[in-house]
């Protein structure tokens, strides 16, 4: 047997939020508590833990997934954006302060959830409809229902069509 | 929580098999995980081994392979959505690959891990019947092909055996001048319903020389409508929607439906009808170079 397997805790290094940290996980370790538990960021949400709601989604790579779905060990080398790293307090991210101008945030809990599918649609498509953006909210559920403002916030920061 | 395993990354399928054929049921392969950490932290499967199959080279390649395009197993539904060979060959599945559960799922589950796990509530199986498709397997034993229809076998049970791994799908796209959709139709995460039309006309234009007609999610396995399929033989494009009851009759006939928590299997056989009934009109106005531009409730039209 010539592969030898991870079976213990490791050490991964990757980029959060624009800097470099370095973990130490075992092989099922779920990005999710690891964000959540070891590097205390709290902004990805656990909820439906089925990859349904979208309340864990952060990027890695640029690309969407589900922070509870999400072996740790996969973010090795890899470049991961949650909320935390969007914008702050005194300097929102636009989508954020688009979200805040639209009341696009009842309880909040899918906020963060909906802002990083946001910002990931925008950097690949700076323009996209109204529908383009209900398709692309189709895995992120807000139980509030108050979708309509969402939509509404992410239009505001798309680049006008040309 | 995920119980502890052990995560073996091989750098080639050879080395992949050598682990699933040494641990047999207690290793599971992980192509994209969308599946398999669902039931694992559900404590529904138990597993020694993780076999990573992501990081073996050239398997997630996408090609145009002697007239058929060639899917690899590690291939993204989102790789599929933008791969020049599918988008050439087989425009409709780039057009399903985009309509896939939701973006997460689409940025890391793959074509391997879905048709392996054999979800029955699961777009691609029903689609690639539509195209004729085949699987690989390679094992220690060796290579073997096996057309889709053969592979899935029911729920989450397919015909690999444990010491073989799926390489890729191969599709026939279809003719020159065929044209064909796909529905799906659900309000759960998962859809409820999936069916696969495609008509191709003989080298007039106007008869239909040869049909696809496959349905999906509403039984233990997709499934080919052949009687269906014969019957739309021999008629012109311009008549298949006055003859779509028919053909909607034949397929509520031999459609094989389960009772689930979609539903029972008489709504689901009433489902068939009504959409089988909907996308035979679609398939024929794009055959004629037209679209429907329908739109129904809770429905997708690919």
């Amino acid at each position: 047997m010539n592969v030898i397997p991870i079976r213990s805790s490791s050490e991964i290094r990757f980029t959060l939020n624009g800097r470099a940290v370095a973990v130490d996980v075992r092989p099922e370790a779920l990005l999710l508590d690891v964000l959540r538990d070891r590097l205390q960021l709290k902004g990805a949400k656990r909820s439906c833990d089925m990859q349904v709601c979208g309340a864990c989604t952060v990027l890695v790579d640029g690309a969407p997934v589900s922070a509870c779905t999400f072996l740790a060990v996969e973010v090795e080398g890899r470049d991961v954006l949650t909320v935390e790293g969007l914008g702050t307090a005194d300097d929102l991210h636009p989508l954020q302060a688009a979200f805040m101008d639209h009341a696009a945030v009842q309880c909040g809990f899918c906020t963060a959830g909906m802002l990083m599918t946001a910002t990931a649609l925008l950097a690949e498509e700076p323009a996209p409809t109204a529908e383009r953006v209900v398709e692309s909210l189709r895995g992120n559920l807000c139980r509030c229902t108050g979708y309509r403002k969402i939509v509404e916030a992410i239009l505001a920061c798309a680049r006008p069509a040309r | 929580m995920l119980r502890p395993f052990a995560l073996y990354r091989p750098a080639t399928v050879a080395e992949a098999a050598e682990v699933v054929t040494r641990d047999g049921p207690e290793a599971a392969l992980y192509a994209g995980g969308t599946e398999l950490l669902l039931v694992l932290k559900a404590g529904l499967l138990r597993v020694r081994s993780l076999v990573d199959l992501k990081r073996i080279p050239g398997l997630d390649a996408i090609a145009r392979d002697d007239g058929h395009v060639s899917i690899g197993a590690t291939a993204t539904h989102r790789a599929v959505e933008r791969a020049p060979a599918v988008l050439a060959g087989c425009p409709l599945v780039a057009g399903v690959a985009r309509h896939v559960a939701n973006i997460r799922v689409r940025a890391t589950g793959t074509v391997g891990g879905n048709l392996a796990f054999a979800d029955p509530h699961s777009d691609l199986a029903t689609l690639f019947l539509a195209f004729d498709a085949a699987v690989r397997l390679e094992s220690p034993r060796g290579g073997r092909e096996l057309p889709l229809a053969e592979f899935v076998l029911g729920p989450y049970e397919t015909a690999r055996g444990d010491d073989e791994i799926l390489v890729a799908v191969r599709l026939r796209p279809w003719p020159a001048g065929a044209a064909g959709a796909y529905v799906k139709f659900g309000v759960h995460e998962r859809p409820t319903l999936g069916v696969a039309a495609a008509l191709m006309p003989d080298a007039g234009g106007q008869a239909i020389a040869d049909a696809r007609l496959a349905v999906g999610c509403v039984g233990p396995r997709p499934q080919r409508l052949a009687a269906a399929e014969a019957r739309l033989r021999g008629w012109s494009v311009a008549d298949v929607a006055r003859h779509a009851d028919e053909i909607a009759a034949l397929a509520a006939r031999d459609v094989d439906p389960a009772d689930d928590l979609h539903g029972s299997a008489e709504y689901k056989r009433e489902m068939t009808r009504v959409f089988v009934r909907r996308i035979l009109p679609i398939a024929a106005a794009r055959a004629a170079g037209r679209d429907t531009h329908e739109r129904h409730p809770h429905t997708v039209i690919v």
